[in-house]
């Protein structure tokens, strides 16, 4: 009912498309005011990409971040995840979409302060319905992918932030999503540390194929981004295309003579 | 694959693991959970001080006067429905400071019923918990009173078994009080949206 096949797009382009944002508006009431948080943004979000949104604060980039990860909705327009209407949801298949289609990854890290990191991980994995063995042995794996093998059963007060991060980042991996949404993931740590969570995040980017959003102002993102994303005044700005540059460069170089 | 996302399946929490999560809430938040079970201390504690005192009373032989039991009731009464304001307000707090964990289970897929019943099965235990604590600290303080004026004969005049029966019926009311008490917070948590999980205070 809500599916919307956008086939024609996706052969004529080749590329498939995850996240397609089509005119999305978005006004919040501030008191009496109306207050235009995204004046009609459409972007597309090729699969397997690595997507940096920038802008100031206030810029409407959170505002968008939150309509592509299915946290808010558009007061027009629309947004499609894997080609459906976000607005078709109801609360059940949003949180569907929230538990094994997206993986969010926070400013704050936002662990749960009561559970282990390995609890942590495993907990989208119990919501999805995986048996406590099956989710204690992907939450170990995972914990080890993000190189925390050895610190399962401390809970995030005993861990660093860089530490808090990776665990944020396998827990969000726990039920192999096909987005992984960060908002501001290195905003809470240091350079160095910031430095290393963006490197594990291009390096599952590459790995696992997983789509990866985040909402930043941080510039090392820029280097190992896809695309950016600039935002302004509740409408993109400019797209810069890392990825298109650097195809450019290929081909020339494979050009014979 | 297109069709990926309406494939429904429903999500689920065990009782097993949200019984875990909920008795590791209470002890790492320990002082919350304190103030919290406050209410449901003192409120069982006066109703079973009551309850024995009544039959210390009765068993000493000394006439009771049935106006006076009137009194006792509306007291118990009244002070049981303070103690449900009380945890209400307590549970209020302690929803607000967790906004962002709620919207963080949220986010990785929690229904409302969820969270509702997370904090549900934390206010059985805290209540229950409670409970205990107050029935033997209204015995105790009963018997201590009455030692103090009448001496080691009190002993005589208490009956343990109907006494035992008091912390069954202790518990029944002070969990259920408790569980009503937290109707309002859970459904004010459970409503509380997954954006809520991206809020940075500044």
């Amino acid at each position: 009912m809500a599916v919307q096949p956008q086939t024609n797009q996706t052969t004529t382009t080749g590329t498939e498309y995850i996240v397609r944002c089509k005119d999305v508006v978005k006004e919040y009431m501030m008191g009496t005011q109306v207050v235009r948080a995204l004046n009609g943004v459409t972007l597309d979000i090729v699969r397997g990409e690595y997507l940096s949104i920038m802008g100031p604060s206030g810029s409407g980039k959170s505002t968008l971040f939150n309509m592509i990860g299915g946290l808010d909705k558009p007061t027009s327009g629309s947004v499609f995840i894997n080609d459906v209407d976000m607005a078709q949801l109801d609360a059940q298949e949003l949180a569907f979409l929230r538990c094994r289609t997206i993986g969010y990854i926070f400013q704050t890290f936002n662990l749960i302060p009561v559970m282990t990191a390995l609890e942590n991980v495993m907990l989208p994995m119990i919501f999805g319905g995986l048996s406590t063995d099956e989710a204690i042995d992907r939450g170990i794996e995972l914990l080890k992918l993000v190189g925390l093998g050895e610190r399962l059963h401390h809970k995030p007060s005993e861990l660093s932030g860089g530490q808090q991060q990776r665990v944020a980042i396998a827990r969000a991996l726990a039920n192999n999503p096909q987005i992984i949404l960060a908002d501001e993931p290195t905003g809470n740590l240091d350079l160095r540390t910031g430095k290393e969570i963006i490197e594990l995040l291009r390096q599952l980017n590459k790995e696992q194929g997983v789509t990866i959003i985040s909402a930043t102002h941080d510039l090392k993102m820029v280097d190992v981004s896809d695309r950016i994303v600039w935002i302004r005044d509740g409408r993109i700005d400019r797209v810069e295309e890392r990825a298109a540059v650097e195809v450019r460069v290929g081909d020339v170089e494979g050009t014979p003579g | 694959m297109k069709k990926e996302a309406r494939q429904i399946e429903r999500l689920q929490l065990p009782f097993r693991v949200a019984f875990h999560i909920s008795m590791q809430s209470v002890r790492i938040r320990f002082w919350r959970s304190v103030i919290t079970a406050a209410g449901t201390v003192l409120g069982i504690a006066f109703l079973v001080s009551v309850l024995t005192a009544m039959i210390i009373q009765r068993n000493s032989g000394a006439i009771t006067d049935p106006s006076e039991r009137y009194r006792m009731t509306w007291l118990v009464i009244i002070s049981l429905l303070v103690c449900l304001v009380g945890i209400t307000n307590a549970m209020l707090m302690s929803v607000t400071e967790r906004y962002k964990e709620i919207g963080t289970m949220k986010c990785l897929g929690a229904y409302d019923i969820f969270i509702v019943e997370l904090f549900f099965i934390e206010s059985a235990l805290v209540g229950f918990i409670a409970s205990v604590i107050g029935w033997f600290l209204g015995v105790f303080a009963v018997v201590l009173v009455k030692l103090f004026s009448e001496g080691f004969k009190v002993f005589g005049w208490i009956s343990y078994g109907e006494v035992f029966l008091y912390l069954i019926l202790s518990i029944v009311i002070g969990t259920l009080l408790s569980v009503i008490a937290t109707i309002i917070p859970a459904q004010v948590a459970a409503r509380m949206p997954a954006a809520a999980a991206l809020r940075v205070e500044v």
